[in-house]
Order: C-alpha cells, then structure tokens, then sequence
C-alpha cells in the first residue's frame, strides 16, 4: 500500500509540475504542447542509452558506465565510414564492430573481473568508458561529423486548427520516436521468442541455474553486450543526425544514470518512461521554471537542465529507491 | 638485511601503538620529509615545482580527503570536486569580504563550509549505497557547477564569471614564488596528512572502516551509522574543501566555473583506485601518477623524434587512463600502496627468503 502511495503522489507531483505553467498562463497551450513534444524527443535519446544500461545490468549485474562513451563510438564510427560508402553498408560494419567491442569487453574485462564487487565493476566500466573516449577519437577523429539519415529536417506545423499558431514538429524526431519504438518492439520479441533471448532472460533471473542448465554464461555476456553495443549503435545515429556526432554525446549520455534510477535499473519498460519523464521534466524546468529562477534570484542564466534529472533522481530515491518499475530489493543500508 | 625488525622491542603502550613501529621507517620517513622541506627546493627548476610538485601536492591533498570517505567508510563519491569549488569560492568570498583574516582562518572556514554542504549531500547516504548513491553525489557535482556559474554573488558580479585572486599574505610571508608556494603547500600537506593518519587509526577511522566492511555488523556493535557516514562525508569534503582553496589561490590564481568539473572528479577517484583504497600512502602515489603522466606522454613523443599533436596526446592520455584503470584493477585492486607493502615484506626477508 505504502509504495502505491508512493507512486501516487510522484504521479500527482509531475501532473502539478505539468499543469502549473497552465494555470499560472505561461506561454500558449501549443507552446506547452511544442515544449512537452520537444521533451519527449529528448527524452527518447536518454531512454536509447538507459535502455542498454538496463540490458547489460539485469544480464551481468554489471552497470555499465561504458554506454555513453559505447554511443560515441558507435555514432564517430558510423558517421566517418559513411564518408567513403553508402549510409547502410557503414551501419552495418559498426554493428560487426560494437560486436567485435563486446568481445574484447567480454574478454579482457569482464571475465578476469567475474565475481568482484559491483562497484570494482562499476569503475571498471568507468575505465572502459575512458578508453573508448580516447581509442574512438585517436581512430577517428574529434571534430564534429554528420550523419545524413535522409530525413528532411524542416518542421512541420500540425493540428494548426487545434490551437492558435499550431505546433511545430521536427521530420526526424518522429522518426527517432519511431525507430526508438521500432526497436524495443524487436527487443521484445527477441527476448520473448527466441532460444537465445529465453537464455538471457534466464540470467538474468538467476545466473547460478541458468549455468546449472547449461546456458553457457560467458557466451551469453558477450551476445548481450552486442545487443547493447547495437542499441548504442541505433542511438548514436539517432543522436548524431539530430545535434551531429561529437565528444558531448559522451557526457550528455550520464544522465542515462538518473533516468535507470527513475525507471529502475532492471526494467526496460522503466527504461522507456524514465527517459520520457525525465526528458520532458528537464524540458519543462528549463522553460518555465527557469526564468523564473533567473527572475528570483538574479541569476547569469538559466542552465538547470543541467543538474535537474540528477536532482529529480535524488528526491525519487528517498521515496521509491527501486524506481518506477524496478523489482523491490530490501538491502539494510 | 637493513631493513629489519629484530631487537626493537616494545616496552610501553605508546611504543607499541606509534605511526611509524620500526625504527628504519622512522627514519626513512623522517629523511624523506627532511629532503622535501630542505633539499627538493634546492634542486628542484621552477617548471618542476610549478607543474608537477604544485598540483601534485593540492591533488594529493584532495586525495587523502575522498580517500577517507570512498576508502575507508565505503561510500562512493563521483562529485567530489564539487566539494573543491565549495570551498575555492568560500575562501574566495571571506578574503574578499573579510579581508582581515589570516589566510590559515580562511582555509580552515572554507574547509568548514565544505564540510556543510558534503553533509547536506552526504544525508542520502543513510538510505542508498554503491550506485544510488553515485548518483546522489553526480547531483551535488552538476547543482555546485551550476551554481556558481550562475549566482553572480558567488563570483563577485564578475562579467565573465571568473574570479581572481592576489599573491597570499601569511603574517608578512608573500606566498609568490615557486619555491614559497612549494614550502607552504607542503607545510598545509604535512599537517593534514598528520590529522588523517590518526584518524584512521583512531576511533572515527576504525567505525568507518567498519561501516565499509559490513553495515550492519558495525551497527551491532555499537556503531551509529548516522554519526560514521556523516563524519566521513564532513571529514572528506573538509579536506576536499581546503584542496579547493589551495588550488583556486595557489595553484590557479584565477580560475572559472568550468575549473572544477566533473573531469575533476573522476580524476580524483581514479587516483585513488590506482594509488589504492583505504591508504593514506596510496593517495600521494595516486596523485602524483595521475599528475605526472600526462606531462610524461606530452614529452616522451617529442624525445623519441615523433611528435604528436596536443589533440591526439589528450585522447592517447584518457585512453591510457582507462586502460590502466582496469589494469589496476585486474591485477592489483588494492593498487600502488599495495606494491609498495608487498615490496616491503620482500626487504624484510632479503637477501634470505627463507
């Protein structure tokens, strides 16, 4: 009963964050609506990323500081390949190579390291993460490259006889949102249908039996790796048409941290909603509560997208540390 | 064969429970201080002091602070350089607005004030560990960054957002040059190590050590987990806080927002997984490890006759960080403090093993 609370009132919270720019009149609904879109747009890079942090933890218990600098990679890869062949044979030569990252991974980390402390591991990522910052810019570069997905950028001006003004719409951020769905849509089915996906969901559960039905543990670290290293793959594309392929992606991708604590760190649905809210919530703070901040305190500036999914995190964990959609492990601290 | 125990007997308490229990220690360390107050500012060139001893000596300090918190009491920390700007813009703003007091007053409340707000951060500790609690302390990191970035008091209404600081005065001692900065750097670091050294050894450092090795036994036995997690979080953004200071007025002299980002804060962990956890040692090897090398990779391609462009040595450094990081923790999670206690356990036996 009391988590229902729980959940209840940060529902009623974000619902009252939502509805204050209404009320307090704020900008026009369309406005309201072309920020929320916005954030949800934004909100679905972060759930690209969380979603391979999730893959790999409920698979290894490994969190996987890695996956920013693996988004990186994969995007600076992709982008400079593309340079010199067509758009999909570069594709798909930086999935064989964020395969061929996963086994060295397996390799030369993970399995010298099995049986360590979650957070020996967790810096042990956080090494990772460096090196593939540094190995992907001495390989390729570091200036701003540009992936071309083919999708006209113009905006587009819908429901013009909904609201005033109407809203507008960028072409390829639906077309994120759509390949964002398309690929939790495969996910699911992989890990529904398939031999190899019953396997992983069978480690997940409990590594000690399904090693003791003979799923062969280091195999499935490297596939499930690769399987993170291909959404780093999608979502470094994504990113990389939109804001162009560049060091920054790495350090945005940190907010994927606040957002698996909101969704909880084993699900990928929470994955999913933890992106979106906090995508939309950082969005919103930064439009109208911003100014109002700057306004208050006499401030040089608004900027508090900057720590705001850190701190919407912190005040969760004090109410629901398991997040939205997390299995609930009692743990005395 | 020097290095022996044998014939040092203990005959009081106070003999037995001493820092330094073989005399050979004793003096060893005894010479090395003594080496470093008189003989290293002789021979040392001011670029040597200026970009390695400086921030290696700060850094070191910085060090030894999340050290106790991450080390000893078990609690990650990924934002501690934020707790360095706390205390670089507190001393900035008391020598600013109180300029009366003795520069050691101000390092002190800068320290002070540090420790508040690494408590105020520190409070989330009581329910969440391991990785909640890494996000916790990424939220102190990014608000602190962002608020002195935008709250123009704390900059003094400086246009640009940086602030500057004069020469320090320590009753009449101009702290200018090189060798002044080294001496007095060094004195600050001396004490400090002191203080953590008996800490640790201490009462305090004992029910943080065992709230590290199992929170809920140290409970049992008697250890409020409330008072041990705190004063960790206090005692280590004390120390951060006053690295901060000397860094913003020592080392920099004038410095912006961006001085102490994140990139600080994981230098600092990564001195200590590399220098080792749960050592005082370990954080001066860290420091000067994650100090020195980057000057070593900029010099050794030019000595070799290939030079590299600034660019392409920045990303050969990280990408030598992270792998040495899980070389580290491969092959000796207990990092270079526990090279150098192997080391000498190896000398107390040679020249005859067995």
């Amino acid at each position: 009963m009391r988590q229902h609370i729980g959940i209840l009132s940060v529902g009623l919270l974000l619902l009252a964050g939502l509805a204050a720019p209404l009320a307090t009149g704020a900008g026009s609904p369309g406005f309201f609506t072309e920020v929320l879109l916005g954030g949800l747009m934004a909100g679905v890079l972060y759930s690209l990323v969380a979603l391979g942090i999730v893959l790999i933890f409920k698979a290894s218990g490994v969190f996987n500081f890695a996956q920013g600098a693996m988004v990186l990679f994969a995007a600076l890869s992709v982008a400079r390949m593309a340079e010199v062949m067509p758009l999909w044979v570069a594709a798909l030569l930086g999935m064989v190579i964020m395969l061929l990252v996963a086994i060295v991974i397996e390799r030369l980390v993970l399995r010298p390291l099995v049986n360590q402390d979650g957070v020996v591991l967790l810096m042990a990522t956080l090494g990772v993460s460096y090196f593939m910052d540094g190995f992907g810019q001495t390989v390729w570069g570091s200036d701003i490259y540009s992936i071309e997905l083919g999708i006209a950028k113009e905006p587009v001006m819908i429901l013009d006889n909904l609201f005033q003004g109407g809203i507008l719409i960028n072409k390829d951020d639906v077309a994120a949102a759509l390949v964002a769905a398309l690929l939790v849509g495969l996910l699911a089915l992989f890990f529904q249908k398939t031999a190899t996906g019953r396997a992983l969901r069978a480690v997940a559960d409990d590594h000690q039996a399904a090693q003791s039905i003979g799923i062969p543990l280091n195999r499935i670290w490297v596939i499930v790796w690769s399987v993170a290293g291909i959404v780093a793959l999608v979502a470094g594309m994504v990113w990389g048409a939109k804001l162009g392929v560049q060091f920054s992606i790495s350090q945005v991708a940190l907010k994927a941290l606040p957002v698996v604590i909101l969704g909880g760190f084993t699900s990928v649905p929470g994955a999913i909603v933890g992106g979106l809210i906090i995508g939309v919530g950082e969005k919103m703070a930064e439009v109208f509560l911003g100014p109002q901040l700057v306004k208050a305190f006499d401030l040089a500036g608004g900027g508090i997208e900057n720590w705001f999914a850190y701190v919407l995190a912190l005040l969760f964990l004090l109410v629901r540390p398991q997040g939205l959609f997390g299995e609930k492990v009692i743990d005395r601290v | 064969m020097l290095y022996r125990e044998n014939g040092q007997y203990k005959t009081t308490y106070g003999a037995d429970q001493q820092m330094l229990p073989i005399l050979q220690d004793r003096v060893f360390m005894g010479a090395l201080v003594l080496f470093a107050f008189v003989g290293m500012p002789l021979i040392a060139s001011d670029y040597l002091i200026l970009s390695i001893l400086v921030p290696f000596l700060i850094l070191a300090l910085a060090a030894i602070g999340l050290n106790l918190l991450v080390g000893y009491c078990g609690q990650i920390s990924v934002g501690h350089a934020a707790f360095m700007s706390v205390g670089a813009y507190a001393a900035y703003n008391l020598v600013l607005r109180v300029p009366q007091l003795n520069f050691l007053v101000v390092l002190v409340l800068a320290g002070v004030i540090a420790a508040a707000v690494g408590m105020l951060f520190g409070i989330p500790s009581l329910r969440i560990k391991g990785l909640y609690l890494a996000v916790a302390t990424l939220a102190a990191q990014f608000f602190m960054d962002w608020v002195f970035a935008r709250v123009k008091w704390f900059t003094n209404y400086a246009p640009s957002g940086s602030v500057s600081t004069a020469a320090i005065d320590l009753f009449g001692w101009k702290i200018a040059t090189p060798v002044d900065k080294y001496l007095f750097l060094l004195a600050v670091l001396v004490v400090f190590t002191l203080v953590a050294k008996n800490l640790v050894r201490g009462h305090i450092g004992r029910a943080w050590m065992a709230m590290r090795d199992m929170d809920v036994a140290a409970e049992v036995i008697g250890i409020r987990p409330i008072y041990a997690k705190l004063s960790a979080f206090a005692v280590s953004s004390f120390y951060c806080g006053v690295a901060g200071a000397l860094w913003g007025f020592v080392h920099l002299g004038s410095w912006e927002p961006l001085a102490f980002s994140i990139n600080l804060s994981f230098s600092l962990l990564f001195m200590i997984i590399i220098g080792g956890m749960g050592s005082i040692l370990g954080s001066y090897f860290g420091a000067f490890f994650i100090v020195a090398l980057p000057i070593l990779l900029n010099q050794v391609p030019a000595k070799l006759g290939m030079p590299i462009s600034t660019a392409m040595a920045s990303h050969l450094e990280i990408m030598i960080f992270g792998a040495l990081i899980i070389f580290f923790l491969i092959a000796e999670p207990n990092g270079l403090a526990r090279l150098w206690a192997i080391g000498k356990e190896k000398l107390r036996l040679w020249p005859f093993p067995h």
